[in-house]
């Protein structure tokens, strides 16, 4: 302890409280904070696919009992091992691992004998769009509400919005999918209550007319957490000194909100952009359960439940490098807006 | 008081402060109740046929009966057991670890810190359910165990991630420079000025964190990978509901209703409580 103490207390008095990012990169310039991050974006990966393996070696049954029938013999057992490199020693099943990711190669499905990557792709058509129009949905949803809802918190409308946005995170995705169904495609008959076209996105406004109902499903539960912490945000940035100082300088409630308020309100906002998105891909597993589309969610279960090895790997490699990504751009956007990052720069060279 | 940071409710509101404590509270002790209830008694036997199959909601049946002729409101009363059993349990061992984690390397040196953060970010991005739909997988058979174990340890990456950003923000504080130079120690700044300061925020993370893992058991169990049937997770209800929505659609609103009632009361619950403690408010009443 005596140690740590001693290190931590030795950094001169120079830290300006405002990193956020993740990582300790206080006075660089932007193109040396990019360079770093993405290192550790690199380093990420790299660990996240270590974990992957040792969680991938976890799983109960060796890969190639999914080859094999009931009352195989050694030799089938021992020709499916080698078939899919079970019996390899565990340093070299890791090399192998790795240089086929980098690659891009993730190998063969098990039970479809079909190539993972192809079938990501496609399945890819479905759930990126459905997380990225569910969240595009929620921000437009949550960002004005959120601020009206602070600003205005002391009329019944700013209250009313709070008290739903209460309601909307306690409510799980699935549930909110299966009433929106109930209502939309048992009583209104609306829109389909699931499945997607067969061709796909060659038929867009089909493609989208099933997929209304879970964008709009996911941006419901999403834009209610993201609406407390625009509520939060703009809160603090209505009880802040910078703002009662603008004010006492002259400027008008709003003008001093939108000069000062927004760029401020903005970072604790965008830190948590980045796993709100996360969330949404999240999110898609789920809803896609719920209205049976043929998305990455609905491959993992199925991937799970057939044991299907180069299926569940690939999967979860292709979503973890989505998601980290995603944070490695929030970073930058959250690096990019932070008005203290700016200052601190500025006084220091 | 001047640096101290700003929570969320700025303005002092005793009447509403109170009322959110209440409802929070009512909510969460009725829920408790009826899951200590359940261990002595329940209405009906909870895998017993005791009516006819799909009946609507009546005067014996409160919420109906689903498919096998069972009651469902005796189930959704058992669902509570459960829901509080895996929201405790995880949010305990996510707090746990989390805050020792992100406290740790808040004060660490830089490339300690580094590699902390690093590996915060790593486990947050396999989401939560993702995580725990692995481990559920790994341990063969679903148990409850396995379910709170894998949303407590998926859980506690963002826990850590906040708690070190929270605290990072603290540390670079004047009082804490000058608690550092009058010679405070480090447990001292650590217990005394930085958690009180950083648990407001931490509160407000553990409710959500408490609702979002009794909607992961509920959504795992949902996927058919939750604790197995004699447990009767709110989930499992609503997934069995979902088969039987056309010829009777009752049987997906009251475990919803359940679910986000308690998970309702526990954020007012914590809201509440995080007014109530918020030393950036208590010199000013």
């Amino acid at each position: 302890m005596s140690r740590l103490r001693r290190l931590t207390f030795a950094v001169p008095n120079g830290k300006t409280g405002s990193d956020f990012s993740g990582i300790a990169l206080r006075e660089a310039p932007i193109l040396v904070y990019i360079a770093r991050r993405l290192a550790i974006l690199f380093f990420s990966l790299l660990a996240a696919c270590v974990v992957l393996f040792i969680l991938l070696r976890l799983l109960p049954g060796d890969p190639a009992n999914s080859l094999i029938s009931v009352g195989a013999d050694e030799a089938q057992i021992a020709a499916a091992r080698r078939q899919v490199g079970s019996d390899l020693p565990l340093a070299q099943q890791f090399l192998q691992f790795i240089t086929s990711l980098v690659r891009f190669d993730l190998g063969t499905s098990f039970v479809s004998r079909t190539p993972v990557l192809p079938e990501i792709m496609d399945r890819l058509a479905v759930t990126l769009p459905l997380t990225v129009l569910s969240f595009l949905l929620a921000l437009v949803i949550a960002l004005p509400l959120g601020i009206l809802s602070a600003v205005k918190a002391d009329r019944w409308y700013g209250a009313a919005i709070s008290v739903v946005s209460q309601l909307g995170i306690a409510i799980p995705v699935f549930w909110v999918g299966i009433l929106l169904v109930t209502l939309f495609a048992v009583n209104l008959r609306l829109f389909p209550s699931g499945g997607f076209p067969p061709r796909g996105w060659d038929t867009p406004v089909e493609a989208l007319r099933t997929l209304f109902l879970p964008i709009l499903t996911i941006a419901i539960v999403m834009s209610a957490s993201l609406l407390r912490y625009v509520r939060s945000a703009t809160q603090d940035v209505l009880g802040s000194d910078y703002l009662r100082t603008a004010r006492a300088l002259g400027s008008g409630f709003s003008e001093a909100l939108v000069r000062h308020g927004i760029r401020n309100g903005a970072v604790p906002v965008m830190s948590i952009l980045g796993i709100e998105l996360a969330t949404a891909l999240l999110g898609a597993v789920v809803v896609e359960r719920v209205f049976n589309l043929p998305g990455l969610g609905s491959m993992l279960l199925l991937a799970i439940e057939q044991r299907d090895y180069p299926n569940i790997q690939g999967v979860l490699f292709i979503s973890t490098l989505l998601v980290l990504l995603i944070g490695f751009l929030a970073d930058l956007g959250q690096r990019l807006v932070d008005p203290r990052l700016r200052e601190s720069r500025g006084a220091r060279s | 008081m001047s640096g101290q940071v700003e929570t969320a409710a700025a303005r002092p509101r005793l009447s509403r402060r109170s009322l959110t404590l209440n409802i929070g509270l009512f909510l969460v002790g009725m829920h408790v109740t009826v899951a200590l209830l359940t261990l002595v008694w329940t209405p009906y036997d909870p895998t017993g046929m005791t009516g006819g199959r799909l009946e609507a909601p009546s005067w014996a049946h409160w919420a109906g009966t689903d498919r096998l002729g069972r009651d469902l409101f005796t189930q959704i009363m058992i669902g509570s057991r459960i829901a509080l059993i895996v929201g405790f349990g995880a949010v305990a061992i996510a707090a746990t670890i989390g805050v020792t984690l992100g406290v740790l390397s808040a004060f660490a040196t830089r490339y300690l810190d580094d590699i902390l953060a690093a590996a915060f970010d790593i486990l947050i991005a396999f989401p939560t359910l993702l995580l725990a739909m692995l481990v559920v997988a790994a341990t063969e058979s679903a148990s409850l165990f396995s379910a709170t174990l894998a949303l407590g340890i998926a859980i506690s990456a963002i826990v850590a991630r906040l708690t070190r950003i929270l605290a990072k923000r603290i540390l670079s504080m004047d009082y804490i420079t000058a608690a550092r130079t009058a010679g405070a120690s480090w447990p001292s700044i650590v217990f005394r000025h930085l958690l009180p300061n950083i648990w407001p925020m931490l509160a407000v993370n553990f409710a959500l964190q408490f609702g979002l893992a009794v909607i992961a058991e509920a959504s795992l169990s949902y996927l058919g990978l939750g604790a197995p049937p004699p447990n009767a997770s709110w989930g499992r209800l609503l997934q069995e509901a979902q088969g039987t929505v056309y010829t009777a659609p009752f049987g997906a609103i009251a475990p919803g209703i359940a679910l986000v009632t308690l998970v309702i009361g526990m954020n007012l619950l914590a809201d509440g409580l995080r007014e109530a403690g918020d030393p950036t408010r208590r010199g000013r009443q």
